[in-house]
């Protein structure tokens, strides 16, 4: 047996271990697959343009789209605020899904509870549910707030939830004067994107519906982050950057705590967040500002609605789309930017110089959300490069059209395409058929990597087989530099891969690049 | 512009629940409203006599034709009819499939996202048969209509279906903004009809907002895809519409919490107006049959 107490081997190692590889032999033989031949004939067959063609005219079946459901959204945007529980209205496998996608994307705990939705549930409609639920989660868990989304299945009996938590309340689940706010989230519909804008909306509707406050009486700035994976770094970035400046601002939705507690010894289930105080207030708000365009659509309409200013942007990464975040809200507060930011801005565009022989002309494909492949081609067109695939599964048409603007605006974009609604098959042959030199995106690239042998660069959520990279920021200036060290990481690693084979390709394994 | 104001027509199906919501309606239009008819029944036929035509593409056949709603644009469901009044089905899955009630939720969010309901004074929900589950419960919700109107007639099933409609209202009612605006009789012309829709009414706290006497003119107005209102304009059951259509305009904000009864009560009424026997007195008259059957027969 190869596996002894003295000296155990990981699953890496021992599964390669002769036995094991027998027993995949004859397990292959008995479950008759196909030859290794007949395999790799159909491997190669994938990698063609006709395959590709076929791929492309694919209208029934998505494979590995790059997004979520609309909850995990929702269950992210309920993060973002003082002391509050995400109450999943459905069944328990539905929230044990969203803790653990953000757990092992952030290493840190994620509490969600569910109304624990069974059969019965299914037939008689979740009201019982909702009514026990609620008044569990509020004496076991002590929040300040929950807030109630939806999962598939109480979405299509047509459970009503501001009927339901209504009747709860008047059951005594929890005090009339708690704060319920509640989002519908189907599954089905749109992707976690829109479950975050759907979150964040019920969230201020709830505060600001009978709030007498009146937009513009005070000279904060509210800002909405948008679902982001990086928001530990990134939120504490913007907020470094908007105190230099000395503007008053209040983010609605800050997850930067919660998802980033220290061990010092005390458990926090609750940690950061808005405020409740603050989110009243957030009503009298000069402006609302939205960092993600795409994830935060149906809330700007909601803020204007209340008569606040709004703007939007594709996530501040990069150097131009930094300058349009800070001039916006340096216009909007009266506030100059400091020479702090201007000096760090120079910095950012020096580094770029530097690295210029590097960068330029160099291809690449990305997906994610959006807003972030959005930005992430903007500032790869900024260093020279040419982001030639760019695919996002909850991107919509509107999303193209921005995307073939930004590739018109630069003679770097020549070559470039937007793919709205397509999935990380389809750039599975795009990879092949295109081939570019890495692959921005999360996770789940890395099987593109192995089948393609695209480097990957994993710069948005999820990042669940490597750690940490979400407590840095990637917007901003410094941001910025963040990515571009990431990505100059990635390419000097590549270049030295390529020329470390002594005698043969050895000549330009240089010691400085 | 005064609010929105949205109302919803439930009742038992066959009662004639679209005929008379759309000759209502048309009636409305005549009065300078401008109205949306959203009709939330898989048969799709709420708006086929204001449209004059046969039912009209359903939202959620063109979304299934699509691929998904969001692909679809709000001219492909909106069709205008009879005097400006704005149409659009909800459709729903064939039968044994599927789900109609969340086509209803799918149809109602995608109206309302894509500002079907801006530039309107009125918009009615037409649902089928009776709020079997959520779905067809959406109308109810906050912020949806703010009046219900039961269609129901003095047949026993018409009066259950109403007694059961008024549950549902009551789910919502006492949280929300939703309130039981009336019932209305389309005559059938059982016994003592108008005594007992009037009897119901006062039972469960609401009031008969008017009795549609039959007319055969309906029927003929409907064969040819038409309303009343724009077929026999001239004609008395014209008129008995308009003055329903008066009746619902000028009863917003009136509706009231209905307190439904239980089966036990609503059979008392039923036996107390004759509708309904007794098992008693059932098989008192069989007996007497028999007897007199065995009578009949030489010994």
């Amino acid at each position: 047996m190869p596996q002894s107490a003295e000296k155990i081997l990981d699953h890496g190692p021992l599964f390669r271990e002769p036995e094991y590889q027998e027993m995949f032999a004859r397990k292959k033989a008995c479950d008759g697959a196909a030859s290794i031949d007949a395999t790799a004939l159909q491997s190669e067959y994938t990698k063609g343009w006709d395959y590709r063609e076929k791929n492309f005219s694919r209208e029934a079946l998505v494979i590995n789209p790059a997004k979520a459901c609309q909850p995990l959204g929702a269950v992210f945007a309920a993060a973002g605020f003082e002391k509050t529980m995400s109450f999943v209205h459905g069944s328990q496998g539905c929230a044990a899904y969203f803790r653990s996608h953000l757990s092992r994307h952030f290493k840190e705990p994620c509490t969600a509870v569910s109304s624990s939705m069974t059969e019965d549930a299914a037939v008689f409609g979740g009201l019982n549910n909702m009514i026990d639920g609620l008044a569990n989660c509020y004496s076991l868990y002590q929040p300040k707030m929950i807030a109630v989304s939806t999962t598939c299945m109480a979405e299509v009996i047509g459970d009503d939830l501001f009927g339901f938590i209504g009747n709860a309340k008047q059951k005594g689940s929890v005090p009339e004067d708690f704060d319920v706010p509640f989002a519908h989230t189907p599954s089905f519909v749109g992707s976690h994107i829109d479950g975050y804008d759907n979150a964040i909306r019920g969230i201020l509707e709830h505060f600001w519906k009978e709030n007498p406050a009146v937009a513009g009486s005070s000279e904060t700035i509210n800002i909405v982050p948008g679902f982001d994976g990086f928001c530990v770094g990134n939120n504490r970035e913007l907020s470094r950057m908007l105190d230099l400046m000395g503007v008053s601002y209040k983010l609605i939705g800050d997850a930067a705590d919660q998802f980033d507690t220290p061990s010092d010894g005390e458990y926090r289930m609750y940690d950061g967040g808005t405020t409740i105080d603050d989110l009243k207030a957030a009503k009298g708000a000069k402006a609302t500002l939205a960092l993600q365009h795409w994830n935060s659509r149906k809330t700007l309409e909601y803020a204007a609605s209340v008569n606040q200013e709004t703007a939007s942007f594709h996530y501040p990464l990069g150097v131009k789309a930094t300058d349009e975040l800070l001039m916006k809200i340096s216009a909007l507060s009266g506030k100059t930017i400091p020479e702090a930011l201007r000096l760090e801005r120079g910095r950012l565009v020096d580094a770029m110089a530097d690295s210029q022989a590097y960068l330029h002309g160099k291809r690449y494909a990305i997906f994610g959300d959006p807003d972030f492949v959005q930005a992430m081609a903007r500032f790869i067109l900024e260093t020279g490069g040419e982001p030639v695939h760019c695919l996002s599964t909850n991107g919509g048409k509107e999303w193209a059209e921005d995307m073939q603007a930004l590739f018109d605006s630069s003679p770097f974009g020549k070559d470039c395409k937007a793919y709205a609604h397509k999935d990380l098959w389809h750039m599975r042959s795009l990879l092949f058929t295109e081939p570019v030199d890495f692959l921005i995106g999360n996770s789940h690239g890395k099987y593109l990597e192995r089948d393609t042998k695209t480097p990957l660069i994993r710069l948005t959520f999820p990042i669940f087989d490597r750690h940490h990279h979400h407590r840095f920021p990637v917007i901003g200036y410094q941001g910025g530099l963040r990515v571009l060290t990431t990505i100059l990481d990635k390419l000097f690693d590549k270049l030295d891969a390529e020329t470390n084979i002594a005698g043969e390709t050895d000549i330009s394994f240089d010691l400085t690049r | 512009m005064a609010a929105l104001r949205q109302i919803a027509f439930y009742g038992k199906g066959g009662i004639g629940k679209s005929t008379t919501s759309q000759n209502t309606l048309a009636a409305l239009v005549e009065m300078g409203q401008k109205i949306l008819i959203v009709g939330c029944d898989p048969k799709a036929d709420s708006t086929r006599l204001i449209l004059n035509a046969k039912a009209q593409d359903t939202v959620l056949h063109l979304a299934a034709e699509h691929g998904s709603v969001e692909d679809l644009e709000l001219e492909d469901v909106l069709k205008v009819g009879y005097k400006g009044i704005k149409c659009v089905e909800s459709g729903g899955p064939e039968p044994g499939v599927g789900c109609a009630g969340r086509g209803v939720i799918t149809s109602i969010n995608f109206l309302e996202e894509n500002g079907a309901y801006d530039d309107v004074d009125y918009v009615s929900y037409d649902v089928l048969g009776d709020v079997v589950c959520g779905g067809f419960a959406m109308p109810i919700r906050e912020n949806k209509a703010q009046e219900i109107y039961i269609v129901m007639s003095g047949e026993m099933m018409a009066l259950y279906a109403a007694n059961n409609i008024s549950r549902g209202i009551l789910k919502y009612a006492n949280t929300g903004g939703v309130r039981l605006g009336g019932l209305i009789c389309n005559s059938r012309q059982t016994d003592r009809e108008l005594d007992l829709a009037e009897a119901l009414a006062k039972r469960i706290n609401t009031k008969l907002i008017h009795f549609v006497p039959r007319d055969n003119i309906v029927q003929h107005a409907e064969l040819r895809k038409q309303t009343v209102i724009q077929y026999a304009p001239d004609s008395k059951q014209a008129d008995e519409y308009r003055q329903l259509a008066t009746k619902i305009h000028e009863n917003g904000g009136k509706g009231t919490i209905p307190t439904p009864i239980s089966m036990e009560e609503l059979e008392d009424m039923l036996l107390a107006y004759g509708i309904m026997k007794t098992d008693e007195q059932m098989i008192a008259e069989l007996a007497a049959k028999e007897a007199a059957r065995q009578a009949a027969v030489p010994a």
